[in-house]
Parts: structure tokens; C-alpha cells; sequence
């Protein structure tokens, strides 16, 4: 766990007091770029280096960035730090303790696409933590590091905060701008994407809390250095979220392509009573339910390999679930949360989530007979790729896989 | 006469300061976060108030408090407990560790004690899978995280926080409370 470039603060104590992140080397990066290079300079090494956006969908950062037009302005560049997907826990461990280094790499994000003004939106639940990042954003305008013609150049920067207040759909970037603007964060439709019509109806970039924490050490240290660990598709290292029945949950930051079978069983120290493992939920409640085979747990964990599983990397919250779960328990609480948070926007979803609800309560409490199983994955299957948003399709996901792979478990529900 | 305003001007002008001038109904919702910290809850009349500063209806406004599952328009119990029974946690027990909280309260899920003081919600998913059971307190707008609990270290906090509440000097609780989640 030495070559950490996002966990810094676990081997350097107190990194989150803007003293010791300047005594290591905290914002030379960010005074190099402004005072020396070009924008454009920015992105082509962060293009170079390959990272993609660890939010979930893994898409270029550096290309999402090359997407804003030149010919309208102001741009915008927004933190997305709503972080709610269930079983993902990265983020918040970043903004408490290694909060520098995300915001020199929001700071050096809007740099790059010429953005005067930044956003983070915070999920109300980080209240705490918005508050202390309106500290620390005025002490770094008192020490020269924000506000207007940084170190002497042209160039001004001031970031601001805006709280949610419990919505999961606004980890959707265009739910969230929806939300920053004053509105119920209800997606919109793309195209336009938040590229060309973002914020305000300007060009917006929104990047994750881990993707932008990554930049300091790419734009500081080259792409090169960054490349030097992950794989060749899915370069850099990863914050993975591990939590479910595992001795030791927690947040391990590991090379791109570590297999599960390490994160599991070496970091997480194996399955609570050394039960047997069953399945794993990759991306959290939006997950496929992957069985838990010897070449699931032996597949690298990057973008490429995970779907080839059947699932998604996403945020890499990674949930395990042994031998002692029943799937439709599972199932239950996944489709309850869906129901929870659909926005209430399209039908699909809205009214979906509704009918899965009352299904798998009604397997699961035992009153079913098999047809329900049968009822409830044709409710799924309707839904699918008929959602506004992704919202509604990742709600049907762990109902089709598990009733898939895990039929069994719902037979032994129904009523005898 | 607006009394957010009149009462919050300073604050006021910082929070329109973040937007931009033609884009003043950014400020709604930050505004019922300033509402909420003073008064606990939102009321008509705030509503009415924060509408007039951002230039939205009273509707529009109160639209977004009924969207948002942390605004509240009722004064509700002074301490909101919020437990995150969601897929991770419910794997780490938090089911079992709500069910004995409500017995030792008396209350089901979304109710509220009789004294008004202590309500018990279910929540989905804080960001706190690794530290489960937990739950969140919401008093006024604060919000305080609380990892790892057992009933019985719960109703130990929360007997501690009565007390004091019942004692004339409000306690002034904005501290983050980790109680030994440690993330190493």
C-alpha cells in the first residue's frame, strides 16, 4: 500500500491541514500550471494518461473535457460529491482527510477548460463536511491560492459550495445541475449534453471527487507515472469500497486490475465465520449479482473485465454477499431503495419500482406462488431500456440477474 | 417586511454572491438550509420569504421542500434519528440494530416519541457501509454521523443528549461525531 495516490493521507498524518499539504508539496502543481502552461496542455496530458471518470461510467476524462466548445462562454466545472450509491464510501473518505488534493484538482480541472468559477455539490447528508470545505476554500483565497489574478496572471478562480439535501437521483450530473439551479433534481433529456449546455445552459464539465483528486498527480508527476500502475485500458489505481460480509471492510486503493480474489480475501482478511462466499455486487445497489465462481474471483477488476462478468465496474463499491443471504432478501432491499429514490420524472421508473416493491415483499414474506417470480421479472424486463434515466434501468438490474442466477433462493420463499 | 432578510441580510447576500445575478433561483435551496439551521423546520411563512428573494413562487419553493427528503415543513422531533438499514448495512445487522432501538423507544420506523423529543426513520444508504450499524442525527439542520453503534451505546448517547436538552443551556452540537471509525 505504498504507491498511494489517492489515500495519501494514510501515510502522512494530517494531510487534511493545508500546512502539511503545502510541506508536501501541496499546490506546486497548481502554481506550475498557471503561471506556465497552457490549458491545452493540461488536457493533452491528461488524455495521455488515460484516466477515466470514477464515478461509474469510466468515460475519458480527458476527452470529456476536449468536448466544451470554444466559441461560448463562461464554462463551468462542477465536483460531483454526492456520493449515495449504496456500498460506495471513497469519496467521503477523501473530502474528510486528503481534501486538498481534490480541490487542487478541481482547481486544475477548471484551469484546463478556462473556468472561472467551479461548483461542488455535496449531498445534504455531508453537511459537516460542506462547512468545513467553506473554510478551507476561504483560507486558500487568503493564502492566494483562489480568487482573482492568481500569482499575478489573468487567470481567476472561486469555487463555491452547494448543499443537496437527500436525493440520490442527483448524483446524475444533469439531475445535480438541475438541483444547483434551484429545481427538483429531475434529469434532463441529452442531447444537449452538460458539455455544450450545462450549468446555466453554459458548458459544464462534471467530474467525480476521485477523478479530480487524480489530477495533481497526473499534471504534477506525468502521465507516465500515472500509467505506471493499472492496466493498459484502465490505467491508475482505484478506490475500492468493500463492505457486505467481509471480515475487514473498508476502502482499499489498489492498481486497475487487481483481481477480486485479492481485494476479498487478502485485504478484506475473507468472509465473516469463514462462510462461504456467493455472489458479489460490483457497483453497489445497481450491480448484476455475480456468482461468486473461482473465475469471477479470479477476474481483474477493471473496465474491461468486470463487464465481460456480466457487470459493471461503476464506483467500484464492491458488496459481497455469502452463503448465510438469501438473494431475495437482497433483492428486496435494492428494489425498496430504486422505489425510494426514482424522482417520480417517467413512468417506467416511477411506476416500476412500485410493482417490484409490492412483488418482492410478497415473496418475500412468503404469500407468493411461483408465477410471481415469473411476474416480477417480466416487470423488470419491461422496464428495461425504457427509462429516462439510468436510474430506473440499474433498479431492474439486480432483479433480472439474481432471479437469472439465483432462482432458487425465491422458490424457497414461496408459499408451501 | 421579509424577515429572512431583514434578520439574515449578511448571510443572504453571501449565499445570492455564489450565483450568478440572473440566476438568483439557485439560492432557494441553500436558503432553506439557513432557514432550517434557525428554525428546525420550514414554515409557509419562510417559504413565502425565500420565494420573494428568489423570485419563484411560494409553490415552486415548496415543490422543492417537498422533493428533497432532508427539508422538513413540520417542527418533527428535536432529535431525528436516521438509520441506514440499506444493502450493505442490512448485511452488517443494522435491521436487527433498528428493530432493537424502536423497542427500547417504544416507536415504530417514522414515529416519534411522546414527549416529541426522539423520532427513529429508516434511511437508505450515508456513505458509511464499512462502519455499520449507524444511523445520522439530524438536530435542526446539523447533521451528525454516528459508525459502528450498538442499541445499547445509542440509548447511552441519546439519554446523555435529553438531558441536556431538558437542561435550560441548548448544548451547541456541531461536532462530528466518528465514535471510533477509524478509516485506517
Amino acid at each position: 500500500m505504498s504507491d498511494l495516490f489517492l489515500l495519501r493521507h494514510r501515510n502522512i498524518e494530517g494531510l487534511n491541514q493545508l500546512s502539511i499539504y503545502l510541506e508536501n508539496g501541496g499546490f506546486k502543481t497548481w502554481k506550475k500550471a498557471v503561471t506556465t502552461q497552457k490549458p491545452e496542455e493540461l488536457i493533452n496530458e491528461v488524455k495521455a494518461s488515460g484516466l477515466r471518470g470514477r464515478g461509474g461510467a469510466g468515460f475519458p476524462t480527458g476527452v470529456k473535457w476536449s468536448f466544451l466548445p470554444n466559441n461560448i462562454w463562461p464554462h463551468y466545472v462542477v465536483a460531483n460529491s454526492d456520493e449515495s450509491e449504496p456500498g460506495t464510501f471513497k469519496d467521503r473518505e477523501i473530502l474528510e482527510y486528503n481534501p486538498y488534493q481534490f480541490l487542487e484538482g478541481l482547481m486544475l480541472a477548471s484551469y484546463a477548460v478556462q473556468a472561472k468559477d467551479a461548483y461542488i455539490y455535496f449531498r445534504g447528508e455531508f453537511w459537516q463536511i460542506a462547512h468545513r470545505f467553506d473554510e478551507r476554500i476561504a483560507e486558500l483565497t487568503a493564502a492566494g491560492y483562489l480568487g482573482d489574478h492568481l500569482f499575478g496572471t489573468d487567470y481567476s478562480l472561486r469555487i463555491h459550495t452547494h448543499l443537496g439535501a437527500g436525493a440520490y437521483i442527483c448524483g446524475e450530473e444533469t439531475a445535480l445541475l438541475e438541483s444547483i439551479e434551484g429545481r427538483l433534481g429531475q434529469p434532463r433529456l441529452r442531447p444537449p449534453f452538460p458539455a455544450v449546455e450545462g450549468l446555466f445552459g453554459l458548458p459544464t464539465v462534471i467530474n467525480n471527487v476521485e477523478t479530480l483528486t487524480n489530477l495533481p498527480v497526473i499534471i504534477g508527476e506525468g502521465a507516465a507515472h500515472f500509467r505506471s500502475v493499472g492496466t493498459e485500458k484502465s490505467p491508475g489505481t482505484k478506490i475500492f469500497s468493500l463492505s457486505g460480509r467481509v471480515k475487514k471492510p473498508g476502502n482499499y486503493e489498489l492498481p486497475l486490475g487487481t483481481t477480486f480474489r485479492e481485494l476479498i480475501f487478502t485485504h478484506g482478511e475473507g468472509i465473516i465465520n469463514d462462510a462461504k462466499i456467493k455472489a458479489i455486487m460490483p457497483a453497489g445497489a445497481s450491480s448484476a449479482l455475480i456468482p461468486a465462481t473461482d473465475v469471477a474471483l479470479d477476474t481483474p477488476m477493471d473496465y474491461e473485465f468486470v463487464p465481460a462478468l456480466g457487470g459493471q465496474l461503476g464506483s467500484a463499491s464492491v458488496i459481497i454477499l455469502d452463503e448465510t443471504v438469501n438473494i431475495s432478501d437482497l433483492v428486496k432491499d435494492t428494489v425498496h431503495f430504486f422505489k425510494h429514490e426514482s424522482c417520480g420524472k417517467c413512468t417506467p421508473c416511477r411506476e416500476g419500482t412500485y410493482w417490484m416493491s409490492c412483488i418482492i415483499d410478497r415473496i418475500v414474506s412468503g404469500k407468493s406462488k411461483k408465477e410471481d417470480i415469473d411476474l416480477l421479472l417480466t416487470v423488470a424486463r419491461n422496464m428495461q431500456n425504457k427509462c429516462f434515466c439510468a436510474l430506473g434501468e440499474f433498479s431492474t438490474t439486480a432483479v433480472v440477474s439474481a432471479i437469472d442466477k439465483f432462482r432458487a433462493d425465491f422458490e424457497a420463499r414461496l408459499e408451501s | 417586511m421579509n424577515q429572512l432578510l431583514r434578520k439574515h441580510s449578511q448571510e443572504v447576500e453571501k449565499i445570492l454572491a455564489n450565483y450568478p445575478p440572473d440566476q438568483k433561483r439557485a439560492v432557494v435551496m441553500p436558503l432553506l438550509h439557513l432557514v432550517q439551521q434557525e428554525d428546525g423546520f420550514i414554515s409557509r411563512e419562510r417559504m413565502h420569504e425565500i420565494a420573494e428573494i428568489a423570485g419563484v413562487t411560494a409553490t415552486e419553493v415548496a415543490s422543492i421542500v417537498g422533493f428533497y427528503t432532508l427539508f422538513h415543513d413540520a417542527p418533527g422531533a428535536r432529535i431525528k434519528i436516521q438509520v441506514c438499514t440499506d444493502v450493505a448495512c442490512d448485511l452488517r445487522g443494522a435491521r436487527k440494530y433498528l428493530d432493537g432501538l424502536c423497542s427500547q423507544l417504544g416507536i415504530k420506523p417514522g414515529e416519534t416519541t411522546e414527549d416529541g423529543l426522539v423520532s427513529i426513520e429508516e434511511v437508505k444508504c450515508l456513505a458509511a457501509c464499512d462502519h455499520a450499524p449507524m444511523f445520522q442525527a439530524q438536530i435542526g439542520d446539523a447533521l451528525e454521523y454516528h459508525e459502528n453503534q450498538t442499541v445499547e451505546r445509542t440509548m447511552d448517547w441519546l439519554k446523555s443528549m435529553i438531558a441536556s436538552m431538558k437542561s435550560p443551556a441548548l448544548p451547541n452540537e456541531k461536532k462530528m461525531t466518528d465514535d471510533g471509525g477509524s478509516h485506517e
